[in-house]
């Protein structure tokens, strides 16, 4: 499931829009990223450019967003810690496999652009928006959300940091307000 | 369909005894009780779960540590629900993980369904096509003696091998079910400590 542009909107906040992405592959440099893999969305596309330029991080494109969780735990086993990027669409996908996080008490960082909850044109997004937090919580993950530019840069810097210094599986939801309106 | 006659607890021994410090995670079901029962060891890495998982978990070990052979041991239905890994494996090329897929053509797990592999799917034949570096289908435990002096060579990629054995459940050999414990132990003979 994938996305081509989002509406930029205008002014201040444009920018902050704008530079979101960027701030948070800053971040998660930080934090000691060292793996990324994704199913791609377009509000994930500018930090998946941006990771795949960068020489000390893997990028892994996935078939489907269970693939992500389980390169997760390999990459903890082997001592990096990484990322997975995907939408609300995918995270049906990966329930089961959340059991390897959850049942060996291992970090898991997730960040997952919501689809089908704003604005959205296409309502084969909305069942699984729908139950992408619920099901999330009922495997046993905390969830984090961020409807703003600010929020999204500040929740992922201390989602990372509970996720790998307190051994936490954690999504964080990025609003599609926040997105943007994609254009058809 | 030839008949099959390998003995999989003796074809996983001579893959192990030959292991020289590989890291190996197995699959759910028979082959983590197959690495078991050749004898427990710290870097050996069980699921008892998340099917699907092995092959992508091997992965990620052998993409955080690259001075590492890693070798993924698991069974022909662990690798049929993550077909597509196949594909992410290959395009990530990873020069240090060998996938071996003990094939019994059946879920042995949950009463000895027959699975894809004994209608036609190949998965040697498959990760060739998606790109594995080296891919071949064993029937003997004489190819096995001969896998395991192949497998002392570097390899140009991912590399998977189909190891056809009987369809057949040898006595259980149960390691720890205890995921954190035998997370820890794995990390801590990597040298990773645990705070």
């Amino acid at each position: 499931m994938i996305d081509s542009e989002t509406d930029s909107g205008t002014g201040r906040s444009s920018q902050i829009a704008c530079a979101w992405p960027h701030k948070l592959h800053e971040i998660l440099r930080a934090a000691g990223i060292r793996q990324i893999s994704y199913v791609p969305d377009a509000g994930h596309a500018t930090l998946i450019e941006l990771s795949a330029a960068d020489p000390d991080v893997r990028t892994n494109v996935l078939t489907t967003e269970e693939e992500g969780i389980a390169i997760a735990h390999g990459a903890w086993l082997g001592g990096q810690r990484s990322v997975v990027l995907m939408q609300s669409s995918g995270v049906g996908n990966c329930i089961n496999m959340l059991s390897l996080p959850v049942q060996t008490r291992s970090p898991l960082l997730m960040l997952v652009t919501m689809r089908g909850e704003w604005a959205e044109f296409n309502p084969w997004q909305v069942p699984m928006s729908q139950a992408t937090e619920a099901s999330l919580r009922a495997i046993g993950l905390t969830i984090l959300r961020a409807d703003t530019a600010e929020d999204v840069v500040e929740v992922v810097e201390q989602a990372a940091s509970m996720a790998f210094e307190a051994d936490q599986q954690i999504a964080v939801l990025i609003g599609q307000r926040l997105l943007g309106k994609k254009k058809w | 369909m030839n008949e099959v006659s390998m003995d999989r607890r003796e074809a996983v021994s001579k893959l192990l005894a030959a292991r020289d410090g590989a890291l190996v995670v197995t699959g759910l079901g028979s082959p983590t009780y197959d690495v078991h029962a050749a004898g427990d060891a710290d870097n050996n890495y069980y699921l008892w779960g998340a099917m699907g998982g092995a092959a992508l978990v091997g992965l990620g070990i052998s993409q955080a540590r690259p001075d590492k052979r890693v070798m993924v041991i698991t069974g022909d239905g662990e690798q049929l629900m993550a077909f597509g890994a196949l594909a992410t494996i290959a395009v990530a090329a990873p020069v240090n993980l060998d996938i071996i897929v003990l094939d019994n053509q059946h879920f042995g797990e949950t009463g000895m369904q027959p699975s894809h592999t004994g209608s036609g799917i190949a998965f040697d034949r498959v990760a060739a096509v998606v790109g594995f570096a080296q891919t071949a289908e064993l029937r003997s435990l004489d190819e096995v003696d001969e896998l395991v002096e192949g497998l002392r060579q570097p390899a140009a990629g991912p590399r998977l091998f189909v190891l056809k054995v009987r369809a057949e459940n040898p006595p259980r050999s149960l390691p720890s079910r205890d995921a954190v414990l035998v997370k820890n132990r794995f990390r801590a003979h990597l040298g990773i400590e645990t705070p």
